[in-house]
């Protein structure tokens, strides 16, 4: 290989592999109708949240501001395009983009928690093994058998309100699949014979996890990430729903209750719950067909069964 | 199924159990500094008796001695007074468990029936439009929040076209008996098991349709065509029965679910169940309340694994231990 100046430069063998693994990995992604549309459905609400202050205006947030400019409350989206306004004469745009930013923070910042989480102790219990496996196998068992939502309720209301208290709430509780089964992986990858190879030329512990069981388990660990976005953004909007969303931030499961709440359901005003559930809809749609599509590529005896 | 293996999953419950009560202890203690003083704020009650009262629940002991009364009051079905109501939590929780019970209980029932049926069509017409359109329609009723299909039924089958109630268990004031009262709380049953129904029904299509993709893919499937078998007697006889385990499992450990799945459904239907009891709670907070809810949430569905692993063995002797 030669660079610009004309110099011979020794090819590094791993680099191209991994060039040419994420080469094949981006095609095999793309070739996936279902893996395209999610994507695409993705990107968009990602530029809607990142672009909000562009699109929508924060001060129709307001209900000073808007009880200064005359806005009507209840107004349907034709008389204040695009989506009418609330009850307090928030505009129902404004809270769907700026509440876009807190749906997905909350379900990315959760997962991320999850993921650490749920990771850590499957590795570690898969790959020692013995009574640590035993031991944190059998707490991970409780805390799978305790209802999930009953427990994040709990949990919410003994902490209090806020985004962070949600984030920490909905990782504390959704671990434990995760762990199990990046621990079945580690099973599988710990009995193969690289591994072997590697621990009699004097690998230490640490080089083997890092080298050998976690580029190995890293697939299944993103594609379980993927797909736990969706159930931390449906237990955002549950846990706000509920009453014990944070009231300074606007997000969907805010817009939801506030409109439940205020009689939209018997005043007809679709347009006030509408928008936030459809938004809630597409977003987890979009992580469950990136998701299913990146457990598809992890593990190819999936092919052919969606 | 030999009894030690019997005896050691009902340890495993039990063990998950006593882990509960620890959390459910300590989670409720650390918020709860003063549970006699929250009990009666706002009302004047002279210092001396709310000490008294102190002494009695034993809030002055070390926390192992808390620990074990609060474990012996729970094993009698004291589970506190509830602060909204005045009354005993035990008291509240029994008469909301037959509403619950009934709503969760018929779409479970429902969704079982029919998510099942539609996952074994799609998986038999695998890639076909049937199965496409199963396949899609049941992941997006998966992707939405439960009350926000509620809520969406609501405005449109209750308000818009005023067809059903919006909400509650029955007519108030209604003095309707016999076949009438029936009548009428089917009626307001409709859109909340409807509602349920629809969000439960994904599930069991998902994994209908993979369990009988993989028993599709078996010799005896091939040998019982070999035999001549027309493909619909391939399909009951064969096919079905073996897929259905997987299935079976799920709507067994689902059933623990009865009791806390509609918690957020059961609000916006304004349904008397445990689930509305527990949103009441949260706007408390009632705490004792949502101490005793969050108990039989769980051991409900402790109990319904514990079940679940039991027939799994029994329908599957490969995992029949020996």
């Amino acid at each position: 290989m030669t660079v610009a100046d004309g110099t011979a430069r020794p090819r590094n063998p791993a680099w191209d592999r991994r060039r040419t693994a994420l080469r094949s990995f981006t095609r095999e992604f793309w070739a996936s109708r279902p893996g395209r549309y999610g994507l695409l459905i993705l990107l968009a609400f990602v530029v809607l949240a990142l672009a909000a202050p562009l699109v929508a205006d924060r001060s129709g947030l307001d209900t000073a501001v808007a009880r200064a400019n005359d806005v009507p409350q209840w107004a349907s989206p034709s008389e204040y395009p695009p989506l009418g306004t609330d009850y307090l004469r928030r505009s129902v745009w404004a809270q769907f983009v700026w509440g876009s930013r807190v749906s997905l923070f909350v379900g990315l910042a959760a997962t991320v928690v999850t993921i650490a989480l749920g990771s850590v102790i499957g590795v570690v219990s898969g790959f020692l093994g013995g009574r640590t496996d035993a031991v944190l196998m059998r707490f991970t068992e409780w805390f799978l058998v305790i209802p999930f939502l009953p427990l994040a309720i709990v949990l919410a209301s003994v902490l209090g309100r806020s985004v962070w208290n949600i984030i920490f709430v909905i990782g504390v509780t959704s671990w434990p699949a995760t762990a199990r089964l990046v621990r079945a992986q580690v099973l599988t990858v710990k009995q193969r014979l690289f591994v072997d190879r590697a621990r009699s030329l004097g690998a230490s512990r640490t080089h083997i996890v890092y080298r050998h069981i976690m580029p190995n388990v890293s697939g299944l660990i993103l594609a379980n990430a993927t797909l736990a976005v969706p159930i931390s953004i449906l237990t955002e909007t549950t846990l706000s729903f509920l009453g014990l969303g944070d009231p300074q931030r606007p997000s969907w499961g805010k817009t939801l209750v506030e409109a439940f709440e205020n009689g939209a359901i018997t005043l007809r005003a679709w347009w006030y719950f509408v928008p936030a559930g459809v938004g809630i809809l597409l977003v987890v749609l979009a992580f469950t067909l990136i998701g299913q599509t990146l457990e598809q590529i992890a593990d190819p005896r999936l092919k052919g069964r969606r | 199924m030999n009894a030690a293996f019997v005896g050691k999953k009902i340890l495993g419950s039990i063990s998950t159990l006593i882990f509960v009560l620890i959390v459910n202890f300590f989670l409720f203690r650390v918020v709860q500094k003063d549970p006699v003083g929250s009990l009666f704020r706002g009302s004047r009650v002279p210092q001396a008796k709310l000490d008294e009262l102190r002494d009695q629940f034993g809030l002055e002991d070390p926390l192992p001695t808390q620990f074990v009364l609060y474990v012996r009051e729970t094993a009698r079905l004291n589970f506190g007074i509830s602060y909204q109501t005045r009354q005993p939590v035990w008291d509240e929780i029994q008469s909301k468990i037959w509403p619950t019970v009934l709503l969760v209980g018929v779409a479970a029932i429902l969704s079982a029936l029919f998510g099942i049926i539609g996952g074994f069509i799609a998986a038999w017409r695998r890639g076909s439009a049937t199965d496409y359109s199963i396949t899609s329609s049941t992941m997006v009723f998966y992707s939405m929040p439960d009350f926000w299909l509620g809520m969406l039924l609501l405005v449109g089958f209750a308000v818009m076209l005023p067809w059903f109630p919006v909400g509650g268990m029955s007519d108030l004031g209604s003095s309707a008996t016999g076949i009438e009262a029936v009548i009428d709380r089917l009626h307001h049953l409709a859109l909340p098991a409807l509602t349920l129904t629809l969000a439960y029904l994904g599930e069991y299509a998902i994994v209908a349709r993979s369990s009988l993709l993989d028993v599709m893919g078996e010799d005896y499937l091939t040998v019982a065509r070999a035999k001549g078998l027309r493909d619909k007697l391939v399909r009951r006889r064969h096919a079905v029965p073996n897929a259905l385990l997987p299935v079976v499992t799920l709507a067994a450990i689902n059933l623990g679910f009865v009791l806390s799945g509609a918690i957020a459904v059961e609000t916006v239907f304004g349904w008397p169940g445990l689930g509305r009891a527990t949103a009441d709670a949260i706007r408390g907070p009632d705490l004792p309340m949502l101490q005793g809810l969050f108990l039989v949430f769980s051991a409900a569905v402790i109990f319904f694994n514990l079940i679940a692993d039991l027939v799994y063995v029994w329908l599957d002797p490969r995992v029949r231990p020996t």
